[in-house]
């Protein structure tokens, strides 16, 4: 604990900046029907009133803070309940290809022969799909469910994770007390969770950050194209998507769901940038 | 030279390879629809008598390989089949759009190659300066921008707020090639935006990476000029990541059409996939997919092939 208050006083102001960020996210997320007024789907006022310091807001008993959206509810409660349901499939998305990335990576490297061969070939046919062309064609076949959409991210993401995670980890296999653990006689697994997962940890972190955004970001671009998450519920993608016609008159509703995906994603970038600079240790020449 | 043409031979053959491992997938994937497509094209009010027309119709009574082999054949003559929602040849669908996509992303790239690699070499150049850390922070704060914020912001001030762009790129057959630039500006600047940002890191990685090397440090001791450094012993060898870069984010830029032509309503062939996602219409959704992925693997091959082309160590391996 000591350690990380001396890291995070060391971090530079950026990464600060970032760190505020995650945690003001992660807050919203956890606590969404305490700190929103109205409810998710309830229905606060007129279609699009503007927001509370605006000239011509409407008075409300409860505040409605950032305006209304296109069918007359509270932005700011959908903002927060946003909140929750992105991060949240985002989060779960990300870790699950971790897992599957992160394990075929390591067993790529440890058994290599033709189980690197079969999973490398698969992972490279699977990287040669543009990711959205990708998502979109299984999406069209499988329909747009929350599980079909974390799966199909969960999929695109793992190749990625799996191209690192065995590059880390050969370079960890080859290292002496690896080989000692193996004549040990100790089995795949205890190797993988007690040798090279120790060591392969810190690039790992940053991958797992960058990963992050991209899943995010993804999640949000489906959810506008219209086959992400569904409505009623919220989502900052889709939020963007049906208050977008409001722009041509000027009315910037969307603009705020937006802003929160790239606030969210410039806070946890802040991050990862310092944490790849400190992680390599090098700076640049 | 010989070994040269070989090796091009080898990655060409590569990318026939998985076009053709990606077309068995598109075509998988539509395969292991569940229920039958004749089915979900009737609805369930159809008698069997009808779904069994349909099925004889669209073929699907054939066995799977032969069906596989009748449509890729089609394909590479020209004929991408029929599309189920407008029952139109998708041919007819697609011939403009894809004009229109092209003309979108060249025009982004047109204008993003040469700022993007310009200032990425500057920001190499005069590196931890303060033109390189704004630089840093600006495009590292446009990296984690979705396309439609882009999208939206630019349409909100330059469309709406002052008017100088139209706000949707309606662009029709019959307007000059001038026209056509102007109603195309905003959704090419979003495009110019976010492949500039990536572009430019890259290329900054990319040079600093090269002067790195000790033979930039010999001539530096040998107090060799600044520029002459850069442009007669950095950049030659830079060029091949260079390259590479700008190919790379040049096949980026035809997936990042997708999003951009459906916000500013642009006719090309992202947004037909798109509608014809949500419309279930699998033959338009694997004829565009693969087209998409066709361009995007022969891209990813362009940059290959000229990487080993501007590096003269792979090009005469030992």
């Amino acid at each position: 604990m000591k350690d990380a208050i001396k890291l995070l006083k060391s971090s530079p102001w950026s990464a600060k900046i970032g760190l505020a960020i995650i945690v003001l996210n992660i807050f919203c997320a956890l606590f969404a029907p305490v700190i929103a007024p109205y409810n998710e789907t309830e229905l606060a006022g007129d279609v699009w009133e503007p927001p509370i310091w605006s000239a011509d807001a409407m008075p409300h008993d409860t505040p409605v803070i950032l305006g209304t959206d296109h069918i007359g509810r509270d932005l700011f409660s959908r903002l927060m309940f946003g909140a929750r349901n992105t991060i949240t499939i985002a989060f779960v998305t990300t870790v699950i290809a971790f897992f599957v990335g992160s394990v075929g990576g390591f067993m790529a490297a440890t058994f290599k022969g033709w189980v690197d061969q079969t999973l490398s070939r698969i992972v490279d046919i699977l990287m040669a799909f543009p990711t959205l062309i990708l998502a979109l064609v299984i999406l069209t076949v499988m329909g747009t469910s929350i599980p079909v959409l974390v799966f199909v991210i969960a999929l695109i993401d793992a190749t990625r994770v799996f191209r690192i995670s065995r590059a880390v980890a050969m370079d960890i296999e080859i290292m002496e007390y690896v080989e000692a653990a193996r004549l040990r006689g100790e089995g795949f697994w205890w190797v993988m969770k007690e040798e090279i997962l120790p060591n392969a940890l810190s690039p790992l972190v940053a991958e797992f950050g960058l990963r992050f955004c991209f899943v995010f970001l993804f999640i949000s671009s489906l959810s506008f194209l219209g086959l992400g998450l569904q409505p009623p519920l919220a989502d900052w993608g889709s939020m963007v998507r049906e208050n977008s016609s409001g722009i041509s008159f000027g009315i910037l509703t969307s603009l705020f769901p937006a802003a929160a995906i790239a606030f969210l994603t410039v806070g946890v970038n802040l991050v990862v940038d310092w944490f790849l600079h400190r992680a390599s240790g090098i700076k640049d020449v | 030279m010989n070994n040269l043409t070989r090796m091009v031979l080898k990655r060409l053959f590569l990318g026939v390879f998985l076009l053709f491992i990606i077309s068995v997938m598109i075509f998988i994937g539509v395969e292991a629809l569940p229920g039958d497509l004749a089915e979900s094209i009737l609805g369930q009010a159809a008698t069997p008598e009808s779904i069994e027309a349909l099925r004889r119709a669209l073929q699907l009574d054939l066995p799977p390989l032969t069906r596989y082999f009748y449509w890729i054949s089609g394909i590479l003559q020209g004929d991408l089949g029929t599309s189920l929602a407008t029952n139109r040849p998708i041919v007819d669908l697609l011939g403009t759009r894809i004009g229109n996509t092209f003309f979108l992303a060249a025009t982004a790239a047109v204008v993003s190659i040469p700022i993007s690699v310009g200032l990425g070499m500057l920001a190499a150049l005069y590196r931890e300066s303060f033109f390189d850390k704004f630089i840093s922070i600006s495009t590292l704060t446009m990296i984690s921008f979705p396309e439609f914020f882009v999208a939206y912001i630019l349409m909100a001030l330059l469309a709406v707020e002052f008017q100088i762009f139209p706000s949707l790129a309606m662009v029709r057959e019959d307007m000059t090639f001038l026209e056509r630039l102007y109603t195309i500006a905003l959704p090419a600047l979003t495009l110019t935006l976010i492949v500039v940002a990536h572009m430019m890191r890259m290329t900054r990685a990319a040079i600093i990476n090269v002067l790195a090397s000790p033979y930039i440090e010999m001539a530096h001791l040998k107090g060799i000029k600044k520029a002459r450094i850069i442009f007669h012993h950095a950049t030659p060898n830079s060029l091949s990541p260079i390259i590479n870069v700008v190919v790379l984010n040049l096949a980026y830029l035809v997936v990042g059409v997708v999003l951009v032509e459906v916000v500013f309503v642009y006719p090309g062939l992202g947004q037909l996939l798109v509608d014809s996602v949500s419309k279930r219409d699998l033959p338009v959704v694997q004829a565009s997919c693969l087209i998409f992925a066709a361009v995007y693997i022969l891209l990813n091959l362009l940059a290959d092939v000229l990487s080993i082309l501007a590096n003269p160590k792979l090009r005469h391996p030992k």
